[in-house]
Order: C-alpha cells, then structure tokens, then sequence
C-alpha cells in the first residue's frame, strides 16, 4: 500500500484529525523509544490492510408478493406511512397495515389500477396516487379522482407526484401541473410557459423554496417559488451519451427520479446520477462510483451527503464515502451485499436475504427500515444491529 | 330605506300591497313592485342557540340582524347584543366557556367573543363560506367546517392562524365534538361528487359521509358513509360517547317524482352510530301520515333518555325514546342496505311525541338537567322554551324586532315550510337546502316518466332570467312556483294569490352570495384575464371567424350570463323530449356541479372535454388544456 494511501486512510478513519507518522530510527519530543513507535506503526499498518469494510447498513428482506397478499407483483411505488405502508402496483393500490394487506381499484374510485407514483401529506394523512388513468386522493378511505377531462390535470398518466403545503404537484406525460387543495385551481407548466423542451415529464420533487421537475429528455427543470421562475439544468454533453465533462453539470437529459433534500438536488437518469447543491454538480457513473448500473429507475437522498439508488441491477446507498449494493445475485441470484470502499475496494458481506428483484422502481423509508418496490415484489428491509 | 318603510306606511301594509298587486296581474306580470325593496335585513332570524356551562345565559345567533344576542337563561331578558359579521352560521364556547367563537359565512371571517366583556375581541379571516367552528379541549386548536370549499380548516385558538385544511363532504357545515374530546364529526349538506360518470343509465344514489376527526392529531381517522343521503345537518352524541345521531334527508331522486301519496320524494331519517348500535343504521323520523320535514338540529339527554330533533319544514320538535329506539333497532332484523327509511311504520316504536313550534325550528339546546329544551324558530323571531317533562312549550320568548311580516318574510315561511304537500312531505327548501340547490338530478313527472331528467338548479339571484326550467318552459316565477309545484308537488293544498305572490318576492329577492374567485381588488388574475378573452373571442385559433351563435358570450350575455334564449348545444339525451334548452345563467357557477341539463357532466370541465365533442356549446374543441383551464377560472368569477 502506497503511503499517500495510507495517510488518506488515517485521515479519514480518524475523520479529518490527520496526524503525520514519524520517519523511523528518530526520537520523539516526549521521549518515547522508538522500537514503540515502530511497533505502533506496525500495528495500524496491520489494521489497516485487514481492516473491515466500511460499516454500512444491513438489512433483512421480507419480500411481499401476490403469495402473500399483495394484488400484484409489479410494484411501482411505495410509501411509508407511520406503521402502514403504501404500495402502488400494476393492479391497485395496496396498504399494508396491522399485518394485512387492503387493496383499492378503480371500482373504489381509483383512478387507475397501476399506480405509478405515491405521495403523502404529512400534514393531512392523505395519500396522492399517479396512476396510468388520472391523480386519485386518498383520504381515510375515500377516494375523489382527478383526470384531463373531468379536472385540469395535464394529462392521465401521472408518473410522479410530490405534496408541498397546500399545494400538489405532479409530472404527466405532458407536462407538469400544480393543484392548489384550497382554491382548486390548477396551473400547468409545459413547453409554452417554462423552457421545457420535452413535456415528458417522469418526476417531481417539492419543497418551500424549489420544486424541481426531472423531464424525460429534456434535463431538470427548477421551479423558484419565491420568485416564481424557472431556471434548466441540461447535460453539457449535450445528447452525446459520452460524457465529455463530468462534474460540469447534469450526467444526461434523461431524468428518471429528482430528489430534494437538505438543499440538495439528488438527479437520476438513465444514463448515471447526478447531485447539485446549487452551485456544484457531483456525477455518479457505474465505472467510478459505486452504482452497480447507471440505469437508474429511482433516487432518494436522506439528506445532503446520504442517497439510495434504484437501478435495473439493484439497489444502491451512498453515505457521502461509501458505497453498498444490495441485491439478489446477478449470477446466480442468490443474496448479496456489497460494499466499496472510497478506494474502490469492494468487499462482499455475508447475507441471508436480498429485495425481492434487481430492477428496483421504487423506495421509501420507515424508521430505519427500507421498503423497496421491484419489479417482482415488494421487499420490506428490517435494519439489523452491526 | 329601512326607517322610510316602517314608519311611513309600515312594512307589512306595504308588502301586503304589493302582494295585492301582483296578485291582481299575475300571470301576465312579474314585477313586484314595492316589496324587492324591502330590507330583510331587520328580522332576528335565530339559527342557533346554546347555553353557557352553568346553564345562566343563553346565547342566540341571530342571522339577519348579524348579532348575538345574549340572554338571562331564567328571565329571558337581553343582557346584551353583540355584533358580528354577515350570515352568521354557527357558534361554539370555549371549554371554559370564556370565549364565543362565530362563524360569519358570507364574510369568510370568525368572531371571537369574551364571554365576560360580551365584546368581540377578534375577527379572524378564515375560509370560504365558514360554516361551524369547535375548540379542541385542550384549548389549542379551532375547527372551522367551510361549505363552499368542502373542508375543515384547522386554526390555531389563539391567533386564527390556519395550520391546514381537511377534505370533508361537499358542503361541510355542521361539527360536533365528542364528550370526550377525542373526535370531532364533521357533516355537509351537498352529496359528495359521484365516483362514475352520470349517464342516464348510470345514475347513482348520493353518497355522503361524516367525517371522523381525531382532535389531537387533527388529521381525518374515518368516514362514515351514508348511503343514499343527501343532506345531512347537525349531529349529536351522549354524554357516555357511545350514541351518535345525525339528522339527514334521505331523497327517492333515482325514481320518477310522481305521487307523493305513493312512495315520497323524501324520507327523513337519523343515522345512529356508535357502540350502542354497532353498525351505523339509518332509522325513519317519519309517520304514517306525517312526515318529518327537515329534520335539522338533534339533542341528545345527558341520561340518554330522550333524543330530541327540530323539524324545519314540520314546525315541530319530535321527541324519540332513546331505549325503545335501541330496542327496536335491536330486536327488527336490519336490512342489508342497513337503513330502516323506507318503512313508515317504524318510527312509531320510538317517536313519543311531536311539539309544535314556530316557522322553521333550526338550533336547540338542552338544560344540563334536561329539563328544558330551547328551540330557535328563524322564521318567527321567537324562542320556544319546551318543558321535556311535559313535552309542551311552556313559553316562547319573542326576540326584539318588526313586529310586521313582510312579504319577503311570509314567501321565505312558505317556501320553507312543508304544510302544503301530501303529509306534509316536502317544501320548496327540501330541494334547495338553505335556498340553493341540492346538487341532485330528478326525475319529473310532467315530462313523462324516464323522460327529461333534470339537474336541480341554484335559485340565487335567479330574479329576471326568465323563462323558467330547463327547457323554459315557465314563462315567470309564479308560474314557476305556482301551478307546476302545486300540481306535480305538493298534490294537496294550493296557494292562494297572496301566498304565491309573496313566495315569488322572495324567491326573487335571493341575491347570490359573495363570490369567492373574485380578487378583493376587482381585477382578474392573469389567468381570468385570459380566460374572459377565450369567453368573448370572436375568432378561433386557426383564425376562422366563429358564427356569433357559437360564441360563450352570445348565450351567456348580460350580467347573469344569458340571453334568456333557448339553443341546442348537442347534450340532448335518448331520454329527453328536446334538445332545446335555455341558456343557464352564469351566477355562482362555481358552486353548483352537477352542471347540464341532466347534471350529467360532474365538473365544469366536463361540459367540454366530454359533452361537446361538436362543438355546438360553443367553440372549445382548438383550446389546448392550459387554455380551457383559464376560460373554467374566468367562469368561476362569474
């Protein structure tokens, strides 16, 4: 092991507080003889080149399936809710909740049987449903729908939605729209009136201050809601896939998930990941980071450093340094975890379970605990004490 | 105005004329003369009353004089008039009975009173058209139900901050907290928007709910739904928390209204709820050969053994046996449908007596010990005070005010009253619930049955859009509300000249609410601007010229938009007789879905996203999303 390397491990296991090794056969200040400092610098070399990996969480999967409940198995979504849980499938809406699962169709008024995106608004308990028919409104049971021709929603197909204040935004397939729940009055924002390009709009993250709409081939879109304009973030390279700059802006125009946390912009394509903190980009690619795909279907930050990643070969966290994938095996399916290191080291770490499918579309959190949404089943991960 | 009519000639000879007038021309003239302008204005018109926690004041909401009224709950006399805002809806005390919170429904404002200065101390800016108001028992936290946006806003007691809103019925009026302070219970009066599309063949029984509040968390924990309901008012709880009743109209609109003496146009029933009765079910107020018209406000005994309920269109208080009502509900195998309204003969194991009133009993409230019951009369200025233990009126306070009637005050008796229909089944307002509408379809028996259904319409600001009904056929309001109601409805007892031409004064005289889209500056936002441009345009978007006919501001011209004129915008039915309607007025549009004829289009967008594939109700089909949501917020001002 390079020394440079080693010293940035000691900076950084010892979280910045770096303190420089002394040259061997010299005397310290205090005296210490130095067959001790040898002995010492020996020891932490021992420690360091077997060091564990880095501690990252683990989790029991409980997987949820058409087995066990859950109306079907192609799950788009998912929702915490306290103790229920939200799932949004290709054939309804489920809840989760006392150990049972309760499922909503479109004979309860929904607007669709697939459920595509899933908001909650924590201040009210309602939950908002995108579906491929229109935007239903769940509240304690009842379900009022919203679609383009009995509402002013843009369009049926809600692929993202996202709850702020009183007001509810959402991502159509043409164009994005804003529901004000007081007034009733809904906005739309599409080529004519924001510098969307593309009005397939595949994801909305709101918040106070900003709103940010992830479009499909068209880059992110920030919505300033002081000031109400619009500002577009577009891949530099332009429609190159070759990603000629790398931290020079957004990893591709097409936006998958946008996530807005901690004043922090966490971006997904199809093409790698992307965080914006307002000023600096930072890329994620397969081949530098620790993403096992850069087909990423969903992303989540939990905060400005810490970001889970869905993608069609796992799921993936990121904790600012570190890297872990979870998943069955691409192999061979069987349970895996893995973990890379800030130098790229990747060690396996033994598990019994995995997400029920590597094509991830979607997550939330529960306490500790992660919900997953596959494409073949819902997947509940119970964090386990290291 | 005021002081010129009643000391010159006296608003009652002055009505009186002017009903002989209108008497002597009607049906070739509609225009009452002196009494549009009479001011309303004067009456007290209690809603509501409530006693304080020692049971020594007694507070009475006056709704027209905008007051009120503060009075010695043993002597009856005014301690003291407090003023408040425009229609004042409902009232709530503090748990400690220190502040009087009021909702003032056309100002969209909340008057907080201290109950010892009798002054108001604040005047809070809440939602549209604020309805009921309760205070959490820790003191925190304000419930508001708003009726026109449907929900319940939740305010912060000591600053009317509003924290959020919470989606309740459609119209949300009335709340009640339970005893323990736990759960609030939210109701409404219009039918919550149908889950399908109301075809002909498809129409469906309205659904409502009560909306089940938890108080601490104030977020909605459950919804209890009413089938078949439409109308549901105040609601009541023992003082154990283990018995609710909520008064409620119960309409037959999916059958063709064709005899009352066969079947009704209404029942009017309780829903009981709560662990007395396990599943809610839905229990008949009305008799054999009397109906329950209106049923309205319900008190429940502390002891829980008598549950009383205003009738406002019967003019009684009925008084049930709350352990013969358990029995029965117990001991009578339930319907699946779990509601007991369609037989006649149940209320008479639990209804133990009925007690005349005055003109249209609203409120009421209960002595801690039962003793006595208050009974506001809204159309009589009058208090009745009802021993319990008698079930008689033992006296009736008059509440200061004209001592005359108006024509304005005698039509608005008569069209709430049900005294001239078949058992005393419906009046004008069990259709228009509060003199609007009652967000139904109907099926008419003149048309034919199966033919011609018809959505009730909004009768606010109705004056001078004649012809009358959808298909404008009645040529003036007399017409409207004499001989087609007398014979299609009330199949009993016509009106005479003077108490139709009083009825039609004050049908006339409803002006429409204050709008709610409209900005306090007058002007339009950007998008009404927009919008009332797409309204008035007289070119489409492709440059063509579109024909004057075909224009939204050609039919709905004028200041209540419409030209009066009967068109064919392509809506007509299998089932209807004609395609020719008149053009409906544009006032207060915003509040009254269904909309169309038939009420087959649920939102306004429908009317052009579903029913105007040809463009025949006006240009619409070249509007892109966006530009048809800016024509539907201009429409809303309207």
């Amino acid at each position: 092991m390079k020394k440079s390397t080693f010293n940035t491990l000691l900076m950084k296991r010892d979280s910045g507080s770096w303190s420089p090794t002394l040259s061997p056969g010299k005397t310290r200040k205090d005296g210490a003889p130095r067959s001790v400092w040898t002995l010492a610098v020996l020891f932490i070399s021992v420690q360091v080149i077997f060091a564990a990996p880095p501690q990252m969480p683990r989790f029991r999967f409980e997987n949820f399936t058409t087995a066990n409940g859950l109306p079907d198995n192609h799950v788009f979504s998912v929702l915490a809710d306290g103790e229920r849980i939200w799932a949004g499938t290709e054939d309804g809406l489920a809840v989760y909740e006392n150990h049972a699962w309760k499922s909503y169709n479109t004979k309860d008024g929904l607007a669709h049987r697939a459920v595509l995106s899933l908001a909650l608004d924590k201040r009210t308990g309602d939950v908002w449903a995108g579906t491929m028919g229109g935007l239903s409104r769940v509240s304690a049971g009842r379900i009022d729908t919203y679609t383009q021709l009995n509402s002013g929603l843009s369009n049926d197909v809600v692929y993202g939605v996202s709850v702020e204040g009183e007001n509810v935004w959402v991502a159509t397939a043409a164009g994005g729209c804003r529901f004000n729940t007081r007034t009733g009055q809904w906005t739309l924002y599409n080529e004519r009136n924001t510098p969307m390009a593309e009005i397939w709009v595949y994801a909305v993250s709101a918040a106070p201050d900003k709103v940010y709409y992830g479009v499909w081939g068209s880059g992110l879109l920030e919505y300033n809601q002081k000031t109400a304009r619009w500002d577009k973030y577009d891949d530099p390279d332009g429609e190159n896939e070759m990603v000629l700059f790398k931290d020079q802006g957004l990893i591709h125009e097409i936006v998958t998930s946008v996530s807005y946390v901690d004043n922090i912009a966490w971006v997904a394509t199809y093409f790698g990941a992307s965080r914006y903190d307002g000023r600096y980009w930072h890329n994620f690619l397969a081949k530098d980071s620790g993403l096992p795909s850069n087909f990423i279907n969903t992303i989540k930050g939990t905060d400005a450093n810490r970001a889970w990643f869905g993608t069609d070969k796992g799921l993936a966290y990121y904790d600012g340094v570190n890297w872990a994938v979870y998943r069955p095996s691409l192999k061979d399916g069987k349970p895996e975890m893995t973990v890379r290191d800030a130098q790229g080291n990747v060690t396996p770490v033994d598990v019994t379970t995995a997400p029920a499918h590597n094509y991830i579309l979607g997550l939330d959190f529960q306490g500790d605990d992660i919900w997953v949404a596959t494409a073949k089943g819902l997947s509940h991960g119970i964090r386990q004490k290291q | 105005m005021r002081l010129s009519l009643r000391t010159a000639i006296g608003t009652g000879l002055a009505a009186l004329g002017t009903a002989l007038v209108v008497s002597a021309l009607w049906p070739t003239v509609d225009h009452p003369v002196r009494a549009e302008q009479e001011n309303a204005q004067e009456y007290a018109s209690p809603l509501e009353v409530l006693l304080s926690p020692d049971d020594a004041r007694l507070y009475v909401l006056c709704q027209q004089s905008k007051e009120v009224r503060v009075l010695d709950a043993a002597s009856f006399a005014v301690i003291k008039s407090i003023a408040v805002g425009t229609m004042p809806r409902g009232f709530s005390l503090s748990p400690d009975g220190a502040r009087l919170f009021v909702t003032n429904a056309w100002d969209d404002t909340l008057s907080v009173i201290d109950t010892h200065a009798m002054s108001v101390t604040a005047t809070w800016p809440v939602g549209a058209e604020p309805s009921s108001v309760v205070a959490d028992r820790a003191g925190k936290r304000l419930f508001v139900a708003n009726r026109i946006s449907g929900d319940v806003a939740v305010l912060d007691a000591k600053t009317g901050t509003e924290e959020k809103r919470l989606l309740a019925g459609r119209g949300a009026s009335y709340l009640t907290i339970s005893p323990d302070g736990g759960r609030i219970y939210a109701t409404h009066i219009y039918p919550n928007p149908s889950r399908v599309r109301s075809d002909l063949d498809n129409r469906t029984a309205p659904e409502s709910e009560i909306t089940v509040i938890d108080a601490g968390r104030a977020v909605v924990v459950d919804r209890i739904p009413l089938h078949s309901i439409a109308g549901v008012f105040h609601l009541a709880l023992s003082s154990d928390g283990r018995l609710g009743a909520v008064a409620e109209y119960h309409p037959k609109n999916l059958v063709p209204l064709a005899h009352l003496e066969h079947g009704g146009a209404f029942a009017y029933t309780l829903t009981i709820f709560g662990a007395d009765v396990g599943m809610p079910v839905e229990v008949p107020l009305d008799e054999l050969e009397r109906y329950s018209s209106q049923p309205f406000g319900v008190a429940i005994a502390a002891d829980k053994s008598r549950l009383y309920v205003t009738l406002g269109g019967s003019e009684s208080v009925l008084v049930i046996d709350i352990p013969r009502l358990l029995r029965f509900i117990h001991t009578h195998p339930r319907p699946a449908s779990g509601s007991f309204a369609q037989d006649l003969s149940a209320s008479a194991n639990y209804v133990v007596a009925r007690i005349s009133v005055g003109h249209n009993p609203r409120g009421l409230a209960l002595t801690s010990d039962g003793h006595r019951l208050f009974v506001a009369n809204r159309l009589e200025d009058t208090i009745s005070v009802i021993d319990t233990r008698t079930h008689r009126v033992a006296s009736t306070i008059t509440l200061a005010g004209p001592k005359e009637i108006s024509a304005i005050r005698r039509g608005e008796q008569t069209f709430y009253t049900s005294r001239y229909s078949f058992q005393g089944q419906i009046g004008c307002s069990s259709c228009h619930i509060d003199s609007t509408f009652d967000g139904l379809t109907w099926d008419l028996e003149p048309d034919g049955f199966g033919r011609d259904i018809v959505d009730n319409k909004m009768i606010e600001g109705i004056k001078d859009t004649e012809p009358y009904k959808w298909n404008g056929g009645n040529p003036n309001i007399p017409t409207e509300c004499g001989p087609r109601t007398e014979k299609y409805f009330w199949r009993s007892e016509n009106y005479d000249n003077l108490t139709l031409a009083d009825l039609a004064v004050y049908v006339r005289n409803l002006d429409p609410r204050p709008n709610r889209w409209r900005q306090p500056n007058g002007e339009f936002t950007p998008e009404q601007e927009r919008g009332q441009a797409l309204f008035t345009r007289a070119t489409d978007k492709f440059g063509k010229p579109i024909p004057e006919s075909n224009r939204c501001s050609y039919c709905h011209s004028g200041p209540k938009g419409t030209n009066q004129k009967l068109f064919d915008v392509g809506t007509r039915k299998p089932t209807d007789n004609s395609g020719m309607l008149k053009s409906a007025p544009l006032d207060g549009i915003a509040l009254t879905a269904p909309y169309l004829h038939d009420g087959s289009a649920h939102t306004l967008e429908e009317i052009w996203t579903v029913y105007n594939p040809e463009d025949k109700h006006g240009r619409t089909n070249d509007l892109t999303k966006d530009e048809l949501n800016d024509l539907i917020e201009y429409l809303r001002t309207r």
